[in-house]
């Protein structure tokens, strides 16, 4: 069973710091198929947030294939996660990308504000 | 229809005196049921007018108020109201308070759920009301109000005597009964941040007037904050809530009626930054609920 941490500084909506946390729970083996998560109750009464919230996150993990609904008994884990492939080809052009930043001159801020730039046009509404 | 609304405000107004003196005036919006909603407005906003209207403890002046599809004298025995000065018999002992919750809710009363309330505080059940200190006796109201398993609960700033750790505790509790049993809970509050992640519905109250209403999700994706240049052109065409001239930037808070011009960088307005913005502007338009009727 997970235990939710909300942290409501980090700038991060809070369904989302469950959907993250669940998922760094099954790439860390802590939550297994079969699993089930805790009630809306049970994490509302624990974290204070409102119920619709966990509801909401609970759908985004089904969305996913990562959990299952199952009427009157709970929300299920249907598979685990891998971890994110440190050697995928985004990576490898993002390497390339950075070092052709670099060598035209640029600094850190200013790739990152690039990236950033870059990555708000492409993701504009999908939560952060 | 109003079936599947808690609460209802229709051109509601209520005036205390003969003179034009308005605490609440041309209220109307529409609660649907299961919602927890946070009322919020400065002090003297007219929250708890708007809360003593909808526990019916005082008749309007104008228009209307239904609580659970009917009048707030009928709706009664389903609403648990807790005012904001805590109204308890301080000659009673905590036990003798709940054991009146039970003599008074006889089909419904919760016992488990009160006295974990209670319980919580660490509270003597022989120790007299007017022994307790606030937040005591703020745990022995919600105990009550909660005890009689309500579908409609009524709170005027419930949080603000309890230290945080009673707070976060006690509104677990409240998440817990609208989790478990749809429960529609009202709450007032001046410190929004006590509220955020708790709420999915907000009723701004300021001057007397609503100036927004809805699912707090919907109002903040209603809005947004842009920053351009001071002479950068376009705005015209949307609704601005607020704007600030900074030297050659230009700081807004607007609520788009189409798409930007690429002059302007947007953001997500923080549910804060919104309720400012509303509360420094009382001339900017309000936003009710678009199905208000």
């Amino acid at each position: 069973m997970v235990e939710y941490r909300i942290d409501r500084h980090s700038g991060v909506a809070t369904y989302v710091q469950i959907v993250q946390q669940t998922k760094q729970a099954l790439r860390l083996g802590l939550l297994q198929p079969g699993d089930r998560l805790p009630t809306a109750r049970e994490v509302v009464e624990a974290t204070a947030i409102n119920p619709n919230t966990v509801l909401k996150a609970y759908r985004e993990l089904e969305r996913e294939g990562l959990v299952e609904a199952r009427r009157g008994l709970g929300t299920f884990v249907r598979r685990s996660l891998g971890t994110a492939p440190a050697d995928s080809p985004l990576r490898t052009e993002l390497e390339a990308w950075a070092e052709r930043a670099r060598a035209a001159g640029l600094e850190r801020d200013d790739v990152a504000a690039l990236f950033t730039a870059v990555l708000d046009t492409h993701f504009q509404g999908d939560p952060s | 229809m109003s079936s599947d609304a808690a609460l209802r405000a229709d051109a509601l107004g209520k005036r205390f005196g003969r003179r034009e003196n308005w605490a609440l005036r041309d209220c109307s919006f529409r609660l649907p049921t299961g919602r927890v909603c946070a009322v919020v407005g400065p002090n003297g906003a007219g929250k708890s007018t708007l809360l003593a209207l909808a526990a019916g403890l005082t008749a309007p002046t104008e228009g209307s108020v239904t609580v659970l599809g009917t009048t707030p004298a009928a709706a009664r025995p389903r609403v648990g109201f807790v005012a904001q000065d805590k109204p308890l018999y301080p000659q009673l002992t905590v036990a003798e308070t709940l054991r009146m919750g039970a003599d008074l809710n006889p089909e419904h009363w919760d016992a488990a759920v009160a006295e974990e309330v209670v319980a919580g505080g660490d509270l003597n059940p022989k120790a007299r009301i007017r022994s307790l200190s606030g937040g005591q006796r703020t745990r022995v109201a919600l105990a009550l109000a909660v005890g009689k398993r309500p579908e409609l609960l009524l709170l005027d700033e419930p949080m603000a005597d309890l230290d945080p750790l009673a707070r976060h505790e006690l509104m677990g509790t409240l998440m817990a009964q609208a989790a478990q049993y749809g429960t529609t809970i009202v709450m007032s509050s001046h410190v929004v941040a006590e509220l955020e992640d708790s709420c999915d519905h907000l009723l701004l109250v300021g001057g007397g007037r609503i100036r927004l209403a809805g699912e707090i999700d919907e109002l903040l994706a209603a809005h947004l904050r842009v920053a351009g240049a001071a002479d950068a052109t376009g705005l015209g065409a949307h609704t601005v809530v607020e704007s600030k001239v900074t030297g050659r930037q230009l700081t807004a808070l607007i609520r788009p009626a189409g798409p930007l011009s690429g002059e302007w960088r947007a953001f997500a307005p923080s549910l804060d930054e919104l309720i400012l913005a509303h509360l420094r502007n009382p001339g900017a338009p309000a936003l009710p609920e678009r199905s208000a009727a």
